[in-house]
């Protein structure tokens, strides 16, 4: 049973290291072309950014396919998320800048799109710090308040994309496009909740009170669906 | 004669070209051993230019001892008409045809007219000029141009008192040039301009070879402009031409955004492009534990050319 409730974790934990060995055989091997540290920096960066996009995308899975069990992937991607954007960070501030502070700060200083990128960067680290099971419980219903903040990092994360670029934009836009459907997706389940809030509890309520007994299908009917409801509230969303 | 700054190109910032080669027999050992199935490094597919041949007698390539590898400045080329990808327009400017090419030269000039490039070169004394090269980008290389003064052709058309400005042009040329067809992300052909002053400064070459031998396609050949001291976008490829002006041309990157490009592109620490800082540079080629370099005022040719813009508020004529 626990051999195979952990083997799709295990592959989906190896699949994840991938990028950075595929990276770092193309660092061996000098195939990072004429220009290697942004090849290497833009590397890590994409990678983060398609983690971020990954991590996005459980919570909508989950719901459409009922899926339980996929709190675990979530966390899983979250934390990789962070893991390259890490890599990103410390190639910026090493290999890029040779760990000169004052270059560093006129860099971020006069560069827009880095502010972008420090923000979206600032967010994921407070996320993965609060990622063990002492911070969730220690943060209660704050927790959940606090990793909505990924919302901000993602659209900060396709500005710094997207501002650095000279003229091309395909890629950014593509990425823009998942993103919206990401977004849009927490969007419709958002207004569907408040439009169903305000229509349905009342009733529901009233119904629970003065017909327990009498119509207990209609009940149930209610009581389903605001239990659907609460979950889309109660679920940590990462 | 090989014209140089005052401020040589440290050694330290360039990659050994013997350390380069070395590197590469190294790789090329391992795959021959066996040690990788198939092969890890991509030899670029850029065949060797034919020697130029006409190169002025006493002719000695030394800047391959101070200039970037040349693999790297053949293989990192922003040549937007052919792709966006700066490895990418290595394979696709091969089918340029470059080969009858002529220059036409008009506007406030005695001689206008259409000219063979060969008849423009065989007026001219061709040399080498080692530069270092500046992207707005914020990464630089050095590059043993082959060439002559803009200022020399110039003088062999004869601009009128009334000539203020040059514009250039590049090559419209769709069937070869597959984003002239297919992108609409800049206005096509490319313009530049410079000014009049600009444009005779002794700096100021036009470039038909690097590195000893003919300017590879995807560098701008058969006829490039360089202008040191300015961003490299200024330094437009593939000529076929030159028009003198009464009034400044709109150059193609500042009608697509006059916020960030504008005129002048004069290489700047101290005036950030609106979305990036220009305080520093990638050196191509310098190793990956080598720092940034501090990019220089003109590129560091500001000796030979901070006078032309004496009077200017450089932030306001970026």
């Amino acid at each position: 049973m626990l051999d195979r409730f952990l083997k799709p974790y295990i592959v989906c934990f190896s699949v994840c290291l991938l990028p950075l060995l595929g990276i770092v055989i193309d660092m061996i091997f000098d195939n990072l072309g004429p220009d290697p540290i942004q090849a290497l920096h833009i590397r890590l960066g994409d990678w983060s950014l398609r983690l971020l996009w990954l991590t996005l995308c459980v919570t909508p899975i989950q719901k459409m396919t009922q899926w339980r069990g996929m709190a675990q992937y979530r966390k899983l991607l979250g934390l990789y998320t962070f893991f390259y954007a890490s890599l990103h960070v410390i190639v910026y501030l090493w290999l890029d800048q040779g760990l000169a502070w004052g270059a560093i700060a006129t860099d971020i200083i006069e560069s827009s799109y880095i502010w972008f990128g420090v923000s979206a960067f600032v967010i994921v680290l407070a996320l993965a710090i609060t990622t063990p099971k002492v911070m969730v419980k220690r943060l209660g219903r704050n927790w959940k308040k606090l990793h909505r903040n990924i919302y901000i990092a993602s659209i900060a994360v396709i500005i710094h994309y997207y501002w650095q670029l000279k003229g091309n934009m395909a890629e950014p836009l593509f990425y823009l496009l998942i993103l919206v459907l990401l977004l849009g997706f927490r969007l419709a389940v958002w207004f569907k909740n408040r439009k169903f809030t305000k229509m349905m509890i009342p009733t529901t309520r009233k119904i629970k009170v003065v017909k327990v007994d009498s119509s207990a299908d209609q009940t149930l009917a209610g009581q389903s669906k605001t239990i659907v409801i609460e979950e889309v509230d109660t679920e940590a969303e990462i | 004669m090989i014209i140089k700054t005052h401020k040589s190109i440290p050694n330290s910032e360039i990659t050994d070209p013997v350390v380069f080669k070395q590197r590469r027999q190294l790789i090329k050992a391992m795959l021959a051993l066996g040690i990788t199935g198939s092969a890890m490094y991509s030899d670029f597919s850029n065949a060797s230019e034919a020697k130029w041949q006409n190169l002025p007698k006493g002719y000695q390539p030394k800047a391959a001892l101070n200039a970037t590898s040349a693999d790297i400045v053949k293989n990192h080329t922003n040549y937007y008409e052919f792709s966006y990808n700066k490895t990418d327009s290595t394979a696709l400017a091969q089918a340029l045809p470059i080969d009858p090419w002529s220059v036409e030269i008009i506007g406030e000039v005695e001689k206008p007219g259409v000219y063979h490039l060969e008849d423009l070169l065989s007026q001219q004394t061709l040399q080498e000029y080692i530069y270092r090269f500046r992207c707005v980008e914020a990464w630089s290389m050095v590059v043993p141009w082959i060439g002559f003064p803009l200022a020399s052709l110039l003088n062999k058309v004869r601009p009128l008192s009334t000539a203020q400005f040059v514009k250039f042009t590049t090559l419209l040329d769709p069937k070869s040039m597959p984003n002239q067809a297919d992108s609409r992300l800049l206005e096509w052909p490319y313009v530049e301009g410079l000014r009049i002053d600009e444009a005779m400064h002794p700096l100021t070459i036009l470039a038909t070879g690097m590195y000893g031998e003919a300017l590879p396609k995807q560098n701008g050949a058969p006829l490039r402009l360089v202008v040191p001291w300015k961003y490299g976008f200024k330094s437009i490829k593939a000529v076929v031409k030159i028009e003198l002006l009464k009034r400044a041309p709109l150059s193609t990157w500042s009608k697509s955004a006059p916020n960030d490009y504008g005129f002048y592109a004069n290489v700047n620490p101290e005036v950030p492009h609106p979305r990036w800082s220009q305080s520093s540079e990638r050196v191509l080629g310098a190793g990956f534990f080598t720092p940034r370099r501090k990019t220089e005022l003109f590129n560091g040719y500001a000796d030979e050319v901070a006078a032309l813009y004496s009077n200017m508020d450089l932030r306001h004529f970026f």
